[in-house]
């Protein structure tokens, strides 16, 4: 065909598309892509946090040819991966304590660098608690150092290993274990929270971004744009839990997408401190579109339902779209239209 | 390494756990029915040649829907399109230009020249088919592809049916009529004209083995009206029949057309353009009531057509047209008001349907009749074994491609006929319906093209002054094509499986990996056009 | 190279010998001056290829280490006291991922009350970890002895702490012989790690283990320290005949014990680190008046040489452990373990618990122990220069407060005091 296509308006947001040249594709859609977590783990059905950490990783190895060493806090992640005598895991992994990942991968970097072999790259991962709660000291000290560690968060809003317990990163009025669905505020608390992103940006570090396991394209992006730089990284991914979130196992994508775009999960980046790009809501959703498919929010629903919270939580959401700047003019244009009852 | 016990494990050990047992639902690729496939007449397989269109395989996308329907860039140009009326995309933000693609591939592929290829072996059935308009048209191309010999008698001077005597020229140029009726002669068909066929039953007597009635239906509606001896009353299709012969009537200035279809309003354009200033269309109901296609009646008004609702014409007299002002009783009928309003009018056209010219099955007693139409059965064959029918002449939407349609159904009933089995119809599948939909993944084109787009989108249907998509933009369109309920090849079912259960054998080819899938139905959720269906495990 | 020198200068040059990639450390006293002294060296570019990583705290200094040990690097660190606790959970996970770290423990005391100066509570409470225990008994063998510790951590793939007393040592100016790098290069070869994060050969490190197999993972790990105990003679031997000395300082025995005057003598007094040279000093003296008297020495109480401290003690009539740490409701924590290895010999043994907290072990104080234990009226266990005045006073005023039973009276009575 002699006119180049200009046009791809199918597969922007899929995973791949037949018709994307190679650029275009994401590391996802590749037959060969490296699977660094594979098949045969024990993580529930349809958890986000396997999604997640296979996106990321496979994300890093393609963007290192291959060279990443990962450090893994414990947590979900670590226990369904790596049960003796079998381990899921298809690059060099470490996992030592529930605490202390950054810092251990700081002493891989530092171990590499006294190496000579700086082609190889660090990658530090851990839960919600293993990050703002138990990890933060020694990860703004590896923050703080600038090694050259690329810490990624992976934030499924409580203590899930453990059984459904509130952690730093748990949203208000969840229900978890210790934060039951009693009382007159029922569930977790309306505090100020552990914005860690925020938290990391005024570390400095040269890279700082979340994401989601609903928009691959943008994960993968953020890998590989974090690959480029040198000295302390953070990546922040929200994960849908099946099983602590009390949602559908099928609704994992599809809630970490509602979750941003109601704009209770803004989606950025940032350098040095500076936000520079933001993902702008395509079609926003009330916040409640959002809670109501998850169980750990039943309690804001029904008769003796809580709409004061539910308020409240919407709040939070036009706070961050303001903040961020989530919505855009053309945005704004699309959400007249109509969307799928699959949203 | 010398690893120590337990702590330290080979990588991807874990394939040795499978984790499919864990399983109740297991994910199924099916193949569902898109809306636009579900609507259209010709039974065309839009999603499926959209597909081919959206890699820019123009060719191959073409010769998937002449599967179905043999003149695309006719229909591409006067099509009604309820494709796109069902099309799911319109719910999104607007249906795919699905007519727009259609009449770019028929267009393409009169400049490329590209022609049909019969494979079959020559089966020495020989067929008639009377009258060449659409339904004729399409019986003798699926006929001919089936290896029979068909010929067409038909009594016009030249082929086409109302694709020549009735939609004017400016919506469909005798060029393109031409090219592509030209195309479906060069696979051997025989096209007699002139020469019309007086009884049906007799041309079994030429060793005929079947006979399609396809001759439409041509006698314009009359009505009585009081009129003057001078009044100038004629009937729309005999206006149109002239203007395509080249010898147009003497209108006059001012011109009423009575009747609210699409004849009407073709024939008030027509009448603009034999040179009446004024084209007043008289219509007893309401706009929303109106038989005659949107777009053609926001054509007519662009170039100054005037619309009269809630009139009836009462009376015509030379120069000058009476007419009775209507209005709505509850039910929503019009009802006489007594009120009445001079129009000047040099003539009146007479818009009020067609009726077929049965004389052809005169004497046919087994060929039942009623409200006019010949009556047939499931697969289009009439009473008399052998005699099929279909097109205008029978019960149906009156549309070219609803002809079309009769045209490849009848072509099937009558080779299983001729070979004594009677013709099966395959299974429908279940509808794509839009709530299956994910519709997240689809994307609009950039907002600094969509008015481009637009205009070329529309541009098909009534006007050939402005062009239609070229490659760049057809294929653009195409590519809004959601591939409603059909896989499309996006990846995602292999990409967001959190078990890595999907193997990719190749874009669009895909298995579910029984051994690992858990079940969990993510790759259902986050299918873009729902082609996955969880089914429950048996055991 | 002989150099007046401080214990703590003299660690750091040694470990600068040792050629490690990765030092990571976070102040405590008296293990700052180790620290600071190897942060020059790094800085002054005297050790080939090395990274010093200031880290927040002592629980990040043991997982740095633990990942640049399972990279590949030969790692070290050095902490005390409170900063011991605050690393537990590595420290452990060290030992249990058998990564071949070397750390100084700069022993001192544990709060509360907080206290900087010596004894040995932070070592003892870390006995269980897993790792090889080392105690120098004076400067030169506090830096030898991490020399020997390096080589037994990767040989075996276990970490080693080398403890040394707090300001006894580590502030205490000496004639120390610096290592020649050569020679150290000849006793420890570059570092070949049993297992390494490697993208050309990838595994899964720190597995979860079930009730399957974590009890042979744990008898494995025992293993492992009873192969350290055969080890550690031979490394001792190959120690000697490079650099000329033993390791673990004058008297070692094996590079397991230290024995003074042990084979003949009905009275051993038993005792880690230090304080060893001052037992010597007295033993010296006692057997200048005739008699029978000696000192053992543990240098390795990880693993514990139970047959060499049995075969050391075999003879013996009494035993005295001087200990400068208890196990508090029990009593001695080394004394449990000497106990364990003489089980089969017919001799009384007594835990004197002394030293805690800085207070100083003198000679008066030795030979007070060695006095009451010729007489007999030495108890079971005793806490030396208590002052029983201010004890008293303060459990009578306590009692007034609250009635805690007879226990405090029984335990008054066990010290000797009634
Ligand atoms: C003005 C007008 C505009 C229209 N516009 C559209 C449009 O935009 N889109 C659309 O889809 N449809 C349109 N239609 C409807 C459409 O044209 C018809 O539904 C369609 O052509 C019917 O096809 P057919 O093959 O059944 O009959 P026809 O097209 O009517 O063809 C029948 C043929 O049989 C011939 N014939 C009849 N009797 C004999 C005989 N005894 N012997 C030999 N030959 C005979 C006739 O001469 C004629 O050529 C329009 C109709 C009119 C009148
Ligand atoms: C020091 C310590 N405290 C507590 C635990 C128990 N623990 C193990 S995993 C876990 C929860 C992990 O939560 P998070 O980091 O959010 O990861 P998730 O399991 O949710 O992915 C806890 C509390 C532990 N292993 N170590
Ligand atoms: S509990 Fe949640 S995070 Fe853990 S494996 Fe299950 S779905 Fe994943
Ligand atoms: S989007 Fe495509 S498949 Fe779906 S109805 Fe429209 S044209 Fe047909
Ligand atoms: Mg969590």
């Amino acid at each position: 065909m002699s006119t180049p296509l200009k046009f791809y308006q199918v597969g922007s947001f899929a995973v791949g598309n037949r018709l994307l040249a190679e650029g275009q594709l994401s590391e996802q859609s590749h037959p060969d892509r490296t699977n660094s977590l594979t098949s045969g783990h024990r993580a529930c059905q349809g958890c986000g946090e396997a999604l997640g950490a296979r996106y990321a990783l496979d994300a890093a190895m393609a963007a290192t040819d291959g060279k990443i060493v990962a450090v893994n806090a414990t947590g979900c992640l670590e226990v369904f991966s790596t049960p003796y005598p079998e381990t899921s895991w298809r690059l060099p992994w470490l996992h030592s304590l529930f605490g202390n990942a950054a810092a251990v991968a700081t002493g891989v970097a530092a171990a590499l660098r006294a190496q000579g072999k700086s082609d190889i790259r660090v990658i530090a991962q851990g839960g919600d608690g293993g990050t703002v709660d138990i990890g933060f000291g020694p990860l703004s000290g590896m923050f703080e150092r600038n090694d050259d560690v690329l810490y990624i968060c992976y934030d499924n809003e409580a203590y899930m290993n453990t059984g459904v317990q509130r952690s730093g990163a748990t949203p208000p009025a969840a229900r978890t274990n210790t934060t039951h669905a009693v009382g007159t505020n029922p569930g977790a608390s309306f505090t100020q929270g552990k914005n860690l992103p925020v938290i990391a940006m005024a570390h400095g570090i040269p890279y700082v971004a979340t994401a989601t396991v609903a928009d691959l394209h943008d994960l993968e992006a953020k890998v590989k744009k974090a690959m480029t730089y040198r000295g302390a990284r953070y990546l922040h991914i929200l994960v849908p839990c099946p099983l602590g979130w009390g949602s559908r196992s099928e609704e994992t994508i599809q809630l970490a997408r509602m979750a941003t775009e109601c704009g209770l999960f803004p989606v950025f980046e940032a350098e040095y401190g500076e936000v520079i790009t933001t993902k702008k809501i395509r079609r926003q959703v009330p916040v409640e579109k959002y809670l109501k498919p998850q169980k750990r929010f039943a309690h804001l629903f029904g008769t003796n339902g809580h709409p004061e919270l539910l308020q409240a939580i919407q709040a939070i959401a036009d706070k961050n779209i303001t903040k961020y700047q989530l919505l855009e003019a053309d945005a704004q244009e699309q959400d007249t239209s109509k969307e799928s009852s699959r949203g | 390494m010398d690893k120590p016990f337990a702590i330290t494990l080979n990588i991807g050990s874990s394939l040795a756990n499978h984790t499919g047992s864990w399983r109740n639902e297991r994910p199924v690729y099916v193949n569902r029915l898109p809306p636009c496939n579900d609507a259209c007449p010709a039974g065309e397989d839009v999603q499926g040649w959209l597909y081919e269109g959206e890699a820019g395989n123009y060719e191959q996308a073409w010769r998937n829907l002449v599967r179905d329907n043999p003149l695309p860039a006719i229909m591409g140009r006067i099509c009604y399109h309820p494709c796109q009326t069902a099309c799911n995309r319109a719910e999104l933000d607007e249906a795919v230009g699905i007519n727009s693609v259609e009449r770019f591939l028929g267009d393409e592929a009169i400049k490329q020249n590209w022609q049909f290829n019969v494979t079959a072996a020559p089966t020495g059935k020989r067929i008639l088919i009377i009258g060449s308009g659409p339904s004729g048209l399409s019986a003798a191309y699926h006929l001919a592809l089936k290896g029979h010999s068909v010929t067409i008698r038909e009594s016009a001077a030249a082929p086409g049916g109302m694709m020549r005597y009735g939609i004017p020229a400016y919506r469909l140029p005798r060029e393109i009529l031409d090219a592509e009726i030209s195309r479906i002669v060069n696979m051997g068909v025989v096209i007699e004209c002139n020469t019309k066929v007086e009884n049906a039953e007799a041309t079994f007597g030429e060793g005929f083995d079947a006979v399609f009635l396809a001759i439409g239906a041509h006698l314009g509606k009359r009505a009585f009206i009081p009129a003057g001896d001078t009044a100038r009353i004629l009937d729309a299709v005999s206006v149109l029949h002239m203007t395509a012969d080249g010898q147009p009537p003497m209108l006059g200035r001012r011109v009423v057309v009575y009747g609210g279809g699409n004849t009407a309003l073709d024939a008030a354009r027509t009448a603009r353009r034999l040179g009446a200033y004024e084209a007043i269309v008289v219509y007893r109901r309401t706009q929303e009531k109106m038989p005659a296609h949107e777009v053609e009646l926001k054509e007519a008004l662009d170039e100054g057509i005037v619309m009269r609702w809630l009139s009836t014409v009462s009376r015509v007299d030379e120069g000058s047209v009476t007419i009775e002002k209507m209005a709505l009783d509850e039910k929503g009928f019009p009802q006489p008001t007594g009120e009445f309003e001079n129009l000047d009018a040099d003539s009146v056209i007479l818009a009020l349907g067609q009726e077929v010219d049965l004389s052809v099955i005169n004497g046919m007693t087994e060929v039942n009749v009623d409200d006019g139409v010949v009556e047939v059965d499931g697969f289009l064959m009439t009473g008399r074994r052998g005699l099929f029918a279909g097109g205008d002449a029978v019960p149906g939407e009156r549309t070219a491609t609803n002809a079309i349609g009769h045209g490849k159904h009848a072509a099937r009933a009558i080779n299983s006929w001729l070979q004594d089995q009677s013709f099966v119809h395959a299974d429908r599948p279940d509808l794509a319906s839009f709530d299956r939909l994910n519709t997240w993944y689809y994307s609009d084109a950039p907002k600094t093209v969509r008015p481009k787009l637009d205009a070329a989108r529309r541009a098909s249907n009534f006007s050939e002054v402005v062009q239609g998509l070229d490659a760049e933009t057809a294929v653009f369109e195409a590519r809004r094509c959601l591939s409603c309920g059909n896989c499309f090849g996006c990846d995602n079912c292999f990409g967001v499986c959190p078990d890595n259960a999907v193997i990719k054998i190749e874009s669009g080819k895909y298995e579910i990996n029984l051994d690992y899938c858990k079940g969990c139905g993510i790759c259902a959720n986050e299918c873009p056009c729902g082609a996955i269906d969880m089914e429950l495990e048996r055991s | 190279m002989l150099k007046q020198i401080e214990g703590s200068r003299a660690v750091a040059e040694t470990i600068a010998a040792c050629r490690p990639a990765v030092i990571c450390a976070y102040p405590i006293s008296p293990q700052t001056h180790i620290v600071e002294a190897l942060d020059e060296i790094v800085r002054m570019g005297q050790i080939d290829d090395c990274e010093f990583v200031n880290v927040e705290s002592e629980f990040s200094a043991m997982s740095v280490a633990i990942g640049a040990s399972a990279t590949g690097a030969r790692a070290y660190t050095a902490t005390a006291s409170q900063g011991l606790l605050f690393m537990v959970e590595p420290v452990y996970n060290a030992s249990g991922l058998g990564l071949p770290i070397v750390m100084t423990l700069a022993n001192r005391a544990i709060g509360a009350p907080i206290n900087i100066w010596n004894d040995h509570s932070d070592a003892m409470s870390q006995r269980d970890s897993g790792w090889i225990q080392l105690y120098a008994q004076d400067n030169q063998s506090a830096a030898d002895l991490h020399i020997l510790a390096f080589r037994l951590a990767e040989e075996i793939s276990l970490p080693v702490m080398v403890c040394m007393d707090g300001f006894i040592l580590t502030h205490a100016m000496e004639e120390i012989d610096i290592v020649d790098r050569d020679l150290v290069d000849k006793f420890l070869p570059p570092f070949v790690p049993r297992q390494v994060l490697d993208p050309a050969d990838p595994v899964s490190i720190g597995a979860m283990v079930g009730p399957e197999a974590f009890t042979e993972v744990r008898y494995l790990a025992h293993v492992k320290q009873l192969q350290a105990l055969e080890l550690l003679p031979k490394l001792s031997k190959e120690f000697e005949e490079i650099f000329g000395r033993r390791a673990a300082g004058e008297h070692d025995a094996d590079g397991l014990i230290t024995k003074y005057f042990t084979d003949d003598a009905e009275i051993v007094l038993v005792a880690l680190g230090s304080v060893l040279g001052t037992i010597k000093d007295v033993v010296d003296e006692l057997r200048a008046t005739g008699q029978k008297v000696g000192a053992l020495g543990i240098t390795s109480f990880r693993p514990f040489p139970l047959d060499a401290v049995h075969d050391a003690l075999v003879d013996a009539k009494k035993v005295v452990v001087v200990e400068r740490a208890f196990a508090p409701g029990i009593g001695g924590i080394v004394s449990s373990n000497i106990r364990t290895a003489i089980t089969n010999i017919p001799c009384q043994i007594f835990t004197a618990v002394s030293g805690l907290g800085g207070r100083p072990i003198t000679r008066e104080l030795i030979r007070k122990i060695f006095a009451s234990t010729v007489a007999g009226t030495m108890p079971a266990l005793t806490f030396t220069d208590l002052n029983y005045d201010l004890i008293d006073r303060e459990i009578e005023r306590t009692n007034q407060n609250r009635r805690s039973g007879p226990m405090a009276e029984n335990l008054l009575k066990d010290l000797g005091a009634k």
